[in-house]
């Protein structure tokens, strides 16, 4: 499975991530390795084992509709490289010319 | 990021909506997003209450941060189960939550937890009906996600266009939110609407969500596009290319930004232009609807199993006791009323609209006859609700009282206009009917002595009426009625007076 260098760009840029040319250039074949070897887990699978998306066999895990307290502001703020008024600040969401 | 262009506006003649539908057919398909009424969140314990302080309701686990997991809120699953199964949805017996990757401010952790190809209900219907004829509209899917934080857009006009910086709130993200996906069934914005209104309705029977649209509980995204439409006979023709238009958080917005972008297509189509497909924005001060940021395209999130939950697989014995919870809906309580009761249609609609139907089967189960339960609240009550900009549930009148104000007037105690003076006293706190008609003196006076000297008084007052009377015309009664109406302070029932005053003009 190649991993082309587009493809690597294409990820990037939904990940808001922003890559330079040698960047880019040096992670598609580090990609290309990873997905290869875990490709190697199809070629062991065969039509009788299921596939599955969890690691315990298990289904149906809830809890009860019932209220536990929240963090305080500060602590919930304390991560945030800025906040104002209580709130998250993030920089601006659009680019000006969209 | 890749931007739409929407097409330049080169000269469009600009079509009325009813030129549009003449010869245009429009395709509509609604896509309603309904936040739970749980107390707690989708995946963690933080409370859901609306109006909080920013950021007070969020925890390691709805803020994404390392190390926590979510886990699911049994009530939310239970309460999507109720939505499908009252629209008539198969639930299905095993299905799995999936990761929705996208980067934007309004999810901390990068990711929405949603459904994608394995929703929890699926291939149902809701009867819906417009103007007496009910139509079926095809529910494609109804599936459980969370909601995501809200934005405050700082700069420029606090739009996010032209906004400097944004400030986000994540005591919402993680709510519990269904998604109800409806087939493209829906032809005219009137039942776009009444679809809407119904979904609400039976939300609010189901007790599931408070469904406020003003308050963003309930808010709707509508597909439109249209397609010419075929003679009679001809197969239809395929759909056109189509628009979206978000977050529609009113019934009215609902019907009015349906009917622009309806007259929008049908201009550019006209003008032989094409239709860009886009998502769009309704502004409610304008009633135009606007291209908004074109969206990456779906296969860009990069749906996957969400591999911190565990799939859901309901028993049929877990469905099958949600579906005997499920209380009255609105069509089966509909049903009801109109053999119960002998109200049409209409009278339902008339009294849903005046939000006086609960106090209606109220006031009849506490005695009233079905007819002046109906005729006092719709008509008194609700303009006196009106006048006092309350709802009429929350006039300070019970049902019982109605029901005994009624009762009161049907056995001669009080007539219409002496029951509506009861009302008043009642309303500003004066006691129960019995005790403001005791208090006020109110009841009509069945004292014949009382009332024949008011009646005697009245023809001597008037000689040349009473002789127009006496040769015969008796609609010139009138003013003597009126006069003894005066004289008894109108406690005297008028259709008696007339009788007597005809009675003793020898006209009767």
């Amino acid at each position: 499975m190649a991993i082309t260098r587009d493809e690597v760009a294409h990820l990037a840029r939904l990940s808001r991530m922003s890559l330079s040319d040698d960047e880019l250039d040096a992670l598609a074949p580090q990609l290309e390795a990873i997905l290869s070897h875990v490709a190697r887990v199809a070629e062991v699978a065969a039509a009788d084992i299921p596939p599955t998306s969890h690691a315990v066999p298990l289904t149906n895990v809830f809890r009860t509709d019932a209220v536990q307290p929240s963090l305080p502001v500060d602590e919930v703020l304390a991560g945030a490289p800025a906040a104002e008024d209580g709130r998250f600040r993030v920089p601006r969401i659009l680019d000006p010319q969209e | 990021m890749s931007t739409s262009t929407p097409s330049a506006p080169s000269v469009v003649a600009p079509a009325s909506y009813e030129d549009a539908i003449a010869r245009y057919e429009p395709v509509i398909g609604l896509e309603t997003h309904v936040e739970l009424g749980t107390a707690s969140k989708m995946f963690c314990g933080c409370a859901t209450t609306f109006g909080a302080p920013p950021n007070t309701q969020v925890c390691p686990t709805c803020l994404g941060l390392p190390g926590s997991l979510p886990v699911i809120n049994e009530a939310a699953v239970r309460f999507t189960v109720m939505i499908g199964l009252a629209l008539n949805c198969e639930i299905a017996s095993w299905c799995r939550f999936a990761r929705k990757n996208y980067f934007y401010p309004d999810m901390p952790k990068n990711f929405q937890i949603s459904q994608y190809d394995e929703p929890l209900c699926t291939n149902g219907w809701l009867a819906v009906e417009v103007d007496g004829e009910v139509h079926r509209v095809g529910i494609t899917r109804v599936h459980l996600e969370e909601d995501t934080g809200k934005s405050l857009h700082v700069g420029g006009t606090g739009r996010i266009h032209g906004a400097t910086h944004s400030l986000v709130d994540y005591n919402r993200a993680g709510i519990p939110l269904v998604e109800i996906v409806t087939e493209p069934d829906i032809r005219s914005p009137e039942l776009a609407r009444a679809y809407v209104d119904e979904l609400r309705a039976l939300c609010r029977a189901l007790a599931v969500s408070d469904v406020r649209m003003e308050q963003g509980s309930l808010r709707c995204d509508a597909n439109v596009s249209l397609r010419p439409r075929t003679a009679p006979g001809e197969p239809p023709a395929p759909f056109g290319t189509r628009t979206e238009t978000k977050n529609l958080n009113s019934l009215r917005s609902v019907e009015r930004a349906i009917r622009y972008e309806i007259t929008r297509q049908a201009a550019l189509l006209d003008a032989g232009e094409r239709i860009t497909q886009e998502t769009r924005h309704f502004d409610e001060n304008t009633g135009r609807t606007a291209s908004g940021r074109s969206k990456e395209e779906a296969t860009d999130y990069r749906y996957f199993p969400e591999p911190d939950l565990a799939p859901l697989a309901l028993s049929r014995e877990y469905v099958e006791a949600v579906r005997a919870s499920l209380p009255e809906l609105p069509s089966q309580r509909r049903a009801r009323l109109i053999a119960e009761h002998g109200f049409s249609s209409k009278d339902l609609a008339d009294m849903n609209n005046a939000g006086v139907l609960d106090l209606v089967e109220q006031t009849i189960a506490a005695g009233a006859p079905a007819a002046a339960a109906r005729k006092w609240w719709l008509n008194e009550l609700a303009r006196r609700a009106a006048d006092a900009t309350v709802t009429p549930a929350e006039l300070p009148i019970q049902p019982v009282q109605v029901a005994r104000i009624v009762e009161l007037v049907a056995e001669g105690t009080l007539t219409d206009a002496l029951a509506r003076k009861v009302i008043d006293g009642v309303l500003a706190g004066e006691g129960g009917p019995d005790e403001v008609v005791a208090a006020r003196n109110l009841a009509v006076v069945t004292d014949d002595s009382a009332l024949s000297a008011a009646v005697d008084a009245a023809i001597a007052a008037a000689p040349d009426i009473a002789d127009k009377v006496r040769g015969g015309k008796i609609n010139a009664v009138g003013p003597l009625v009126g006069a003894v109406m005066k004289a008894m302070k109108g406690q005297a029932d008028a259709a008696a007076v007339r009788a007597l005053l005809l009675e003793r003009l020898g006209a009767g």
